[in-house]
């Protein structure tokens, strides 16, 4: 994803002079055809956060469209501060890219794990919350960025996710719940890097006899409200999955959504990281085995949801039949 | 309350800043809002700047070739809203409403809907990261145009003002001109003694900076500094008193927080209409 991001850029700068990349000291010879294109457009700001997220709003404010790239707890949880009080109070049109968001960099240890990010940035007003899960979406998010520019946060993966959509979106696509698959039992709600894993979990559904939608969701906030209730009254289960916090991001958002419409018989499950740090040594693979995070996870507690729903919804078919006789 | 138009159209700079502290006095009192020892060390700073020095355009707020002031000790917002209804930017009716219910004028300059404030500040450690990028953005347009920095010497103890100076002079970002307003106090404590807030010159200057060390009550002094030509971002350490201009006041720290009293009110204007 991350080198998706850098040939995305170098193309969109290009045409646009007014696009500038700020590094926090990361991306060793991955921005190299960027410089080589534009190297007045691009500044490595070093190790020092909170001053590139300030100048960002700066640059922003004398016309220019800049970037800052860095880490994911480093340019989001490290200067939250300068994010909230520089960019979106000021409203001006600063991207913040993330790179190893959720378990990414599970290996790296906690520091550099980032499970709060969608959270503390969404409940910033003004802030645009993106969450793409490959390549495709990440392209078309920066396509978003750009053509209508707002304070931005897009959380990428790193590098070598795999492929799940294989074709070019546009801004509008990633801006609603995008369907991968039609079924009728369940609906499972992917954002982020996660995803695969969502797609998987569906094809293992299907083999248990369980046929399940399932949607990939970039935009979580503004959150796309009118298409996610309409899924919430089409389906008695829909399933949430992202590689965050179960506390504040788009699962909670989905359930502040229901709350909010009181939205009643539909069950939403939600899948993500315990309120915990994760401090195991290891992969990410391991980690989101560790953390539930799998197919195989979520179709056991799926199905235990599905099977406990139709016990649910029988016995309350019979009390109704009671009372009716 | 609060305007003598004549002064601020003709008067000399020492008048100006003395009815400026006047209206800050007034608005304390009135809104009953603390930080006006803050405000008042600033003033003649201010003055200079946006009677002397600044190339701006009251009429045209936005104008595109405009210098920029950004005041990063946000909690002077008083003296801030003061010079910018005497140069014109709104009505001095307006700082009636300073602090009151609905209205524009908060204790801390707004991000946005008051012409002449460019940038919403209080929390400190903000303003020089956004005048840096500012200073680069107008360098990499070729512009001319400069960009004003005030911070507070109590605001050094934020590391985010470091992680500025590094950049501003790694890059020789020269249309950056930066002023502490250096009355020696922060919130609680004398500014040496909370942290470390001493040697103003030989941290800048290590950090790559242009100091020059000023008296900052001296209007011909602060003039001087803010044209000295050179190639570095520059600093100017401002020499300054906190609660200048009201003589029981003066370096007491109390009126950080304190607002005046009636009596107050009238011995602070007396002394400063002599």
């Amino acid at each position: 994803m991350r080198n998706r991001f850098a040939q995305k850029l170098t193309q969109m700068s290009e045409h646009n002079d007014k696009i500038m990349l700020l590094s926090g000291d990361i991306g060793n010879r991955l921005f190299d055809n960027f410089k080589a294109q534009r190297p007045d457009r691009f500044f490595n700001c070093g190790v020092a956060e909170q001053n590139m997220t300030g100048m960002a709003a700066g640059l922003a404010k004398q016309g220019f469209l800049p970037v800052t790239y860095t880490i994911a707890p480093f340019c989001t949880t490290r200067c939250l501060e300068q994010i909230r009080v520089d960019v979106p109070f000021h409203n001006l049109p600063v991207t913040i890219v993330s790179v190893g968001a959720g378990l990414s960099y599970a290996g790296l240890g906690p520091t550099h794990h980032s499970f709060e990010d969608t959270a503390l940035l969404r409940v910033i007003p003004n802030m645009r919350v993106l969450s793409p899960a490959d390549s495709d979406e990440l392209s078309a998010c920066l396509e978003m960025a750009f053509a209508t520019p707002k304070p931005t946060y897009i959380r990428m993966g790193k590098k070598g996710e795999p492929d799940v959509h294989g074709r070019t979106l546009n801004a509008y696509e990633i801006s609603t719940p995008i369907k991968l698959t039609d079924g009728e039992d369940v609906c499972l709600i992917g954002s982020g890097t996660l995803l695969p894993e969502v797609v998987k979990a569906a094809e293992l559904l299907s083999e248990k006899g369980v046929s399940s939608s399932v949607y990939s969701l970039p935009q979580i906030k503004p959150l796309p409200a009118i298409e996610l209730l309409n899924i919430f009254s089409e389906y008695p289960v829909v399933a949430v999955f992202e590689e965050h916090s179960l506390a504040g991001g788009l699962s909670s958002a989905c359930a502040e959504l229901l709350v909010d419409h009181q939205i009643a018989g539909t069950k939403l499950l939600r899948f993500g990281i315990p309120d915990t740090f994760y401090k195991k040594s290891g992969s990410q693979s391991f980690a989101r085995d560790y953390l539930g995070l799998t197919a195989s996870h979520f179709v056991q507690k799926i199905i235990n949801t599905l099977s406990g729903h139709k016990n649910e919804n029988t016995r309350s078919h019979s009390s109704a039949d009671k009372k009716a006789t | 309350m609060f305007t003598n138009p004549n002064i601020f159209q003709s008067g000399s700079l020492e008048k100006i800043a003395a009815q400026l502290r006047i209206n800050i006095i007034e608005m304390s009192y009135k809104a009953r809002s603390a930080h006006l020892g803050s405000c008042l060390s600033c003033v003649d700073i201010l003055t200079v700047l946006y009677f002397k020095i600044l190339e701006i355009d009251p009429a045209n707020p936005g104008m595109q070739k405009r210098d920029i002031f950004i005041l990063s000790k946000g909690h002077a917002a008083m003296a801030l809203y003061s010079v910018l209804a005497a140069r014109g930017y709104f009505d001095p009716e307006m700082l009636k409403s300073y602090n009151q219910n609905g209205g524009t004028l908060a204790e801390h300059p707004p991000a946005s809907g008051l012409a002449g404030v460019e940038a919403a500040t209080g929390s400190l450690g903000h303003g020089l990261p956004m005048s840096t990028g500012q200073a680069l953005a107008i360098k990499l347009n070729s512009g001319t145009q400069r960009v004003f920095c005030l911070l507070s010497d109590g605001e050094t103890n934020e590391g985010s003002v470091w992680e500025a100076a590094l950049f501003a002079s790694a890059h020789k970002l020269d249309n950056l001109i930066c002023f502490i307003d250096h009355n020696k106090w922060q919130a609680t404590g004398r500014s040496d003694e909370v942290l470390n807030v001493t040697a103003h010159a030989e941290k800048w200057l290590a950090f790559g900076w242009n100091v020059q060390c000023i008296d900052g009550h001296d209007h011909q002094q602060i003039i001087s500094a803010a044209h000295n030509a050179s190639a570095k971002p520059k600093m100017i350490i401002a020499d300054t008193v906190k609660g200048r201009g009201v003589s029981f006041m003066e370096d007491d720290n109390n009126w950080h927080y304190r607002v005046p009293n009636a009596e107050e009110l009238h011995q602070a204007k007396q002394e400063l209409c002599k």
